[in-house]
């Protein structure tokens, strides 16, 4: 009884420098920001009357929802699988499971992304091999395009979705699945009609985690995008540095930030905060 | 395990198992007759679980084999033997509603639609959750989920319903209409089931046979009244309740069974003193002991000295001192103990010859 009061003031004075951090560097830079969309380069609504109509705009939106719907697909698919070695396998293939998920994260995404050109690439790895074996006559078009930028997203985001899941995977009670194996279920049955199911809040948290990820990444598809697959932070970015156009580009921001943001609010309706790590 | 709607005859024969150096099942032999009520009994680590898990096909054997009907099935795996199983905390499928958790062994045989929702109906009907049907598992009491359990075990007629001590987590007026309920579904449904408990008055009022388990090793199996009343050695004799324990010297046997002396004076017992001669142990339930004021001749009594009363409702519970220091206890009447309370002095315990028996002396 000590101390709920005191506790709670120690929790506050603790979570102070993040929330000053924040506010400081985030929240009051990003007001100035909403301010530019409304009155750059003249006051009024001109910059948002432009998101509507400019093509350009719109494609690049699409294509991000795009990719980012994709992404998330490929992601979570292929970290359901590689969580559920790490979960549930053998003490070695747990062992190798866990080598996959976290030596990725010590590597920067620049890195990464160059690798995957160094892969993907006309006269990268994969090309140079399928041609050695007379696989292809011509390079395939790897990079450079949406499927390179797919490949080396999915490839980042992995991880981020394994953590929500294998929450969802740990806290499943072993004995609910010995049940349906009692009933007669085959392993396979198992799997899809209570394993997965009974997984479903990590899915969710995964595929959204995943897909507000996806819709701000910059650096992956600048790079595997060869300026041929634009995505909106890359758009974002061209509208400030490289055209003066402050306005349209500070009004992207905002739609971008208000669409994560609803998003954001839509996930922790369905999982606790707690769940996605 | 095989045919629906036909109760199984399991015969297991030397079943091991052993999880690295431990030895949780050793060399266990017991047959489980078709439609029975079979109770595994034991404290916790007895080996009664790993043996239920070993029916069910959870657990491989590290010996021994395992028949069902005659036909061997100890490489089955659990999907094949389909016996039905209601787990410690019941393990309902949370996604699904009750309905869905109880169709789903019949989806599982690919069933007729029309013939799951019959049967389906028929059982929420049986175990009384009619109203019931949507909800989901979270949305039930303890009780109506333990319903759940024991319908979806029981909905695709398996030869034999295998119950982990289902009742555990049910308090105690729950868990005595939970144990009626069951009894009925027994009777009802004819099929063969094993139940794992450590509660040993479970164990007594619900099954045909109990099994009594201890250290991986079965001690004694028999009907309920047999191990109670004719326990094979010192576990089971305290195990299954309080027990009175008196040293007996010079054992033998004599044409009415055996007799020996106890305290100085000659006892005799019905049973056999058949393994047991010379020293020997007296057991002797504490319900089965009346307090007089002085033993007739040829009639078991010793003389205590009443130490301590616990009033019971019903009756009381006496603690009392023999003359060589043996400690004892009663259930009497109430006025009884209070007028052996009262004298201040010797009273005599006695007891029917029948209700005595013999242990081998120390060990178990």
């Amino acid at each position: 009884m000590r101390s709920y009061l005191s506790d709670r003031m120690g929790a506050a004075l603790l979570m102070a420098p993040l929330l000053l951090f924040l506010v400081l560097a985030y929240a009051w830079p990003f007001l100035g920001v909403v301010k530019w969309s409304f009155t750059l380069p003249s006051p009024g609504l001109g910059q948002y009357e432009a998101l509507l109509t400019d093509d350009l705009v719109q494609s690049v939106f699409i294509r991000t929802l795009r990719i980012a719907a994709i992404v998330t697909v490929v992601s979570v698919a292929a970290a359901y699988a590689i969580t559920v070695v790490w979960v549930r396998g053998t003490p070695a293939q747990r062992l190798i499971a866990e080598f996959c998920i976290l030596v990725p994260f010590w590597i920067s995404v620049l890195t990464r992304a160059f690798g995957w050109v160094a892969l993907l690439s006309n006269r990268g790895l994969i090309n140079t091999w399928l041609q050695a074996i007379g696989f292809i006559s011509e390079p395939l078009a790897l990079v450079r395009n949406e499927f390179g930028v797919i490949v080396g997203m999915t490839h980042f985001l992995i991880p981020f979705a394994v953590f929500p899941l294998a929450s969802a995977m740990r806290s499943l009670d072993d004995r609910v699945l010995l049940a349906a194996r009692g009933l007669g279920s085959s392993r396979m049955r198992t799997f899809w009609t209570v394993f997965v199911p009974m997984t479903r809040s990590g899915i969710i948290g995964a595929a959204m985690i995943v897909f507000v990820f996806s819709l701000g990444f910059f650096v992956t598809p600048a790079i595997l995008g060869g300026g041929r697959s634009v995505m909106i932070a890359e758009l974002i970015y061209l509208r400030i540095f490289q055209s003066p156009d402050w306005g349209l580009g500070a009004a992207i921001s905002v739609v971008l930030v208000l669409f994560v943001g609803a998003l954001m609010a839509l996930l922790f309706r369905y999982v606790r905060p707690n769940q996605l790590i | 395990m095989q045919q629906p709607g036909r109760a199984a005859e399991i015969k297991a024969i030397g079943i091991g198992k052993s999880f690295g150096s431990f030895r949780a099942l050793d060399n266990l032999s017991l047959d489980i007759g078709r439609g029975e009520f079979l109770t595994l009994l034991g404290p916790s680590g007895s080996g009664k679980t790993t043996f239920l898990m070993i029916l069910a096909g959870f657990v491989q054997p590290t010996e021994g084999r395992l028949f069902s009907d005659g036909v061997d099935i100890t490489d089955r795996p659990a999907e094949q033997r389909a016996a039905g199983m209601v787990f410690q905390g019941y393990a309902l499928f949370p996604h699904m509603s009750v309905e869905a958790n109880i169709a789903f062994p019949l989806k599982v045989r690919k069933k007729s639609a029309a013939d799951i929702k019959r049967r389906v109906g028929e059982m929420i009907e049986r175990v009384g959750l009619k109203g019931h049907e949507k909800k989901l598992p979270a949305q039930l009491s303890g009780g109506q989920q333990q319903r759940v359990a024991l319908a979806r075990a029981l909905v695709f007629e398996p030869g034999v319903l295998l119950l982990d001590e289902p009742f555990s987590a049910l308090d105690k007026g729950l868990r005595g209409q939970m144990q009626a309920e069951m009894k009925r579904l027994h009777q009802e449904t004819g099929t063969t089931f094993v139940f794992v408990t450590h509660d040993q008055s479970e164990a007594l009022a619900l099954s045909s046979r109990v099994a009594i388990f201890n250290h991986g090793k079965l001690l004694q199996v028999g009907a309920p009244d047999e191990v109670y009343d004719r326990p094979d050695n010192r576990f089971v004799a305290e195990f299954l309740g309080e027990i009175n324990m008196l040293p007996l010297k010079g054992v033998r046997p004599s044409d009415y069974g055996s007799t020996g002396l106890c305290e100085d004076r000659a006892v005799s017992m019905r049973c056999k003193a058949e393994a047991v001669r010379g020293d020997a142990i007296l057991a002797i339930r504490p319900e089965y002991m009346s307090i007089s004021g002085e033993a007739a001749a040829g009639e078991n009594g010793i003389a205590a000295t009443a130490t301590n009363s616990t009033y019971l409702g019903a009756a009381t519970r006496l603690d009392l001192t023999t003359r060589q220091g043996a400690k004892v206890t009663v259930s009497v009447p109430n006025e009884v103990a209070a007028a052996a309370l009262s004298k201040g002095n010797s009273v005599w315990l006695t007891w029917p010859a029948e209700k005595g028996f013999l242990l081998p002396h120390g060990g178990q």
